[in-house]
C-alpha cells in the first residue's frame, strides 16, 4: 500500500433536522466547525487552510473570506470546492494536495446548510434552465429516473433490485441515532408501495432533504502523529468530471466514478475487493447500483445478483453506508455528501459505537455531484 | 393527460442572443442545431464554439427531426408547480440522428413507449409557446403500403 498522502484528524457532524427556524448557514458553519477542531485536539488558531462549499445561503459571493471573518481564522489557503455531493470527497484531497504543495498546514474543510420554510426557486440561466426545464424536466429527480430507466432497459435490473438499496440503508439507519430515519425503517416491500415521483423512481428512494453540517480537519501525516485521536489516513483519491445535464452523459449506465475509483485504487496500491467499509454516495437507488458495478464489484449490470449475495450491515460481509447513508440519514444538501467521508473516519477509528465493523483497515468514500456528473473517490486507511 | 399544455403556466426558456435561432426555428415547427464546418459534427445546444473541436465555424442547419428514444421518464411529481396540470407526463432523452442527445417532451403514442423507439419531431404548444417535443414514430403507418 502507498504512503499516506494526508490525514483527517478531526470531524464534526450536526444532527439532521426537517426545517430551521431563522438560523443562518454560517451559524451552523461556526458550530460544526468547532466539533471538528476540538475533535483534532487543535487551537483554532493552528487552522490555516479553510476550503467551503460555494453559495452559502447568505453570502453569493466571497464564500471563503466570508466565512474565515465569522470563524476568526485568516487562512494562508482559502478556496470554494463546488462540486455538488462530490465536495466534501473533492475537499479532503485539495486540502491534503494544498500541505504538500506548502500552501499551509491544516485545513478545515467545511459544508453546512440551514433548511428554512419559505426557500426561493432557483435563479439559474444556464443551459439546463433553457433547454431541459421548458419540456418539464425540473429538478433531480426525472434526472435520475432517466438513468435507472436506461439501466432497467440495458439490463434487466428491477424494481425490486432497486428497492434493496433503500431498505438496506434504512435498516443500517435503526443503529444511527441521528438519523433522520431512526426508528423508521422501511422493507423492500415498504420501498415498493411508496408512491411514484417519475417512472421508475418511487419515494423512498429519494433522499429526504433536511438542514445539517459536516466538517473535517485534514493535516499532514507527521503531525497528525501528535494529535489526540488516530489519524485516518488519505492513500489514494481520484476525480472526473464529465457533464452537467443528464442529456450530455457520455453513458447512462456508468458514470465517472468509474475512472475516478480506478485512478484512487491505482495510488493506493488497493483493490475493490479489499474494502472493509463502502462509504457510497447515495442521492438515489441507481447511484448506488451504479457505483458498485463502476467498481467492478460485479459485472455490468449485475449489481442485483451481488445484493443478493452479500449483507450490507456492520456485521456483514460488505458494510455498506453504515451510518445510514443519505438515504437513511438524510441529505443536508452538499453537507450529505461528507456524511460519507465522516462515517468512513469513525469506522476506522474504532469509534462507530454499536454499528462498529469488524476488521476497519480501509474505506472506500465517493462523491457524486449534479447527474452523475461530478466525481470523487477516496480510500481511507486506519492508523 | 387531457389539459390543454398551452394553457399551462410552465417556465419557458431563458433565450439569449446566441440561442435566439434555435427558439425562432421551434416557434415555426422546426428544429434547428448546429453543424461544425471544421469537424463535421454537430451540436447541440447552442454554444459559440464547437465542443468537440472548438471551432468557431458553427452554421445552422435543421435537423431531420428523427431520433431513438434512449430513456424516458413519466413524472408523476412535477419538480415546478406549472406543470401540476399536466401530471403524469412522459419526458425522454432524444438520441437524433444527427448525433447530439436532447431532453424533450414525449407525446403518447398507440403503443406503450419503450427506450429505443424511434421518434419524430412534433411541434407542440406549451406553456404559450411551440416547442420541438417529439412523439413516436407509428410502425403501421410507415410500412403501411398506398
Amino acid at each position: 500500500m502507498s504512503r499516506s498522502k494526508g490525514a483527517i484528524v478531526g470531524i464534526g457532524e450536526l444532527k439532521p433536522q426537517r426545517l430551521t427556524s431563522g438560523v443562518t448557514t454560517l451559524e451552523m458553519i461556526a458550530d460544526v466547525s468547532r466539533l471538528a477542531v476540538l475533535d483534532a485536539g487543535l487551537d483554532p488558531a493552528a487552522i490555516d487552510g479553510l476550503l467551503v462549499g460555494p453559495q452559502v445561503g447568505e453570502t453569493p459571493q466571497h464564500v471563503p473570506a466570508t466565512i474565515a471573518e465569522y470563524l476568526g481564522l485568516a487562512p494562508t489557503m482559502a478556496n470554494v470546492v463546488d462540486l455538488g455531493g462530490a465536495s466534501g470527497a473533492g475537499m479532503v484531497w485539495r486540502a491534503a494536495a494544498a500541505i504538500e504543495a506548502g500552501m499551509c498546514e491544516a485545513v478545515l474543510c467545511v459544508l453546512a446548510n440551514n433548511r428554512e420554510e419559505t426557500a426561493p426557486r432557483s435563479p439559474n440561466r444556464n443551459p439546463i434552465r433553457e433547454f431541459d426545464v421548458p419540456f418539464g424536466a425540473s429538478g433531480a429527480n426525472i434526472s435520475y429516473a432517466l438513468l435507472m430507466k436506461a439501466h432497467m432497459a440495458e439490463y434487466g435490473s428491477t424494481a425490486r433490485d432497486f428497492a434493496r438499496i433503500a431498505a438496506a440503508a434504512r435498516a443500517n439507519a435503526q443503529l444511527n441515532p441521528d438519523a433522520i430515519f431512526f426508528g423508521k425503517p422501511a422493507d423492500v416491500e415498504t420501498v415498493l408501495a411508496s408512491p411514484m415521483i417519475a417512472s421508475p423512481l418511487r419515494l423512498l428512494e429519494i433522499v429526504m432533504p433536511v438542514a445539517g453540517g459536516e466538517a473535517v480537519v485534514v493535516t499532514s501525516a507527521e503531525r497528525a502523529r501528535s494529535l489526540r485521536k488516530p489519524p485516518v489516513h488519505l492513500l489514494g483519491a481520484g476525480e472526473k468530471v464529465t457533464h452537467r445535464a443528464v442529456s450530455h452523459a457520455p453513458s447512462l449506465t456508468s458514470g465517472p466514478l468509474k475512472s475516478a475509483m480506478a485512478q484512487a485504487f491505482a495510488q493506493s496500491g488497493t483493490r475493490a475487493d479489499e474494502m472493509d467499509l463502502l462509504s457510497l454516495y447515495d442521492c438515489y437507488t441507481i447511484m448506488v447500483a451504479t457505483t458498485i458495478e463502476d467498481a467492478g464489484l460485479c459485472a455490468p449490470g449485475q449489481f442485483g445478483a451481488w445484493l443478493g449475495d452479500h449483507d450490507l450491515s456492520h456485521k456483514g460481509d460488505r458494510p455498506l453506508n453504515t451510518h445510514g447513508g443519505q438515504l437513511g440519514f438524510g441529505q443536508p444538501d452538499l453537507a450529505g455528501g461528507m456524511t460519507h467521508v465522516v462515517e468512513a473516519v469513525r469506522q476506522l477509528r474504532g469509534e462507530a459505537g454499536e454499528r462498529q465493523i469488524g476488521k476497519a483497515g480501509l474505506a472506500l468514500v465517493t462523491g457524486n455531484g449534479a447527474t452523475m456528473s461530478e466525481a470523487t473517490a477516496l480510500v481511507l486507511g486506519a492508523a | 393527460m387531457s389539459v390543454d399544455l398551452n394553457t399551462l403556466k410552465t417556465p419557458g426558456p431563458t433565450i439569449t442572443a446566441l440561442t435566439r435561432p434555435f427558439w425562432d426555428a421551434a416557434a415555426e415547427g422546426r428544429l434547428t442545431i448546429q453543424h461544425c464546418e471544421d469537424c463535421g459534427k454537430d451540436v447541440f445546444y447552442p454554444r459559440p464554439i464547437c465542443p468537440h473541436c472548438w471551432s468557431r465555424r458553427l452554421l445552422w442547419k435543421d435537423a431531420s427531426g428523427r431520433g431513438r428514444l434512449k430513456s424516458f421518464s413519466k413524472v408523476h411529481k412535477p419538480g415546478h408547480p406549472g406543470w401540476l396540470p399536466a401530471a403524469p407526463y412522459v419526458v425522454g432523452l432524444i438520441e437524433l440522428a444527427e448525433g447530439p442527445t436532447m431532453l424533450s417532451f414525449i407525446l403518447p403514442g398507440t403503443q406503450p413507449l419503450q427506450v429505443g423507439d424511434m421518434l419524430q419531431l412534433a411541434p407542440t404548444a406549451i406553456g404559450g409557446r411551440v416547442l420541438p417535443a417529439f412523439k413516436p414514430v407509428e410502425p403501421d403507418a410507415e410500412e403501411k403500403p398506398k
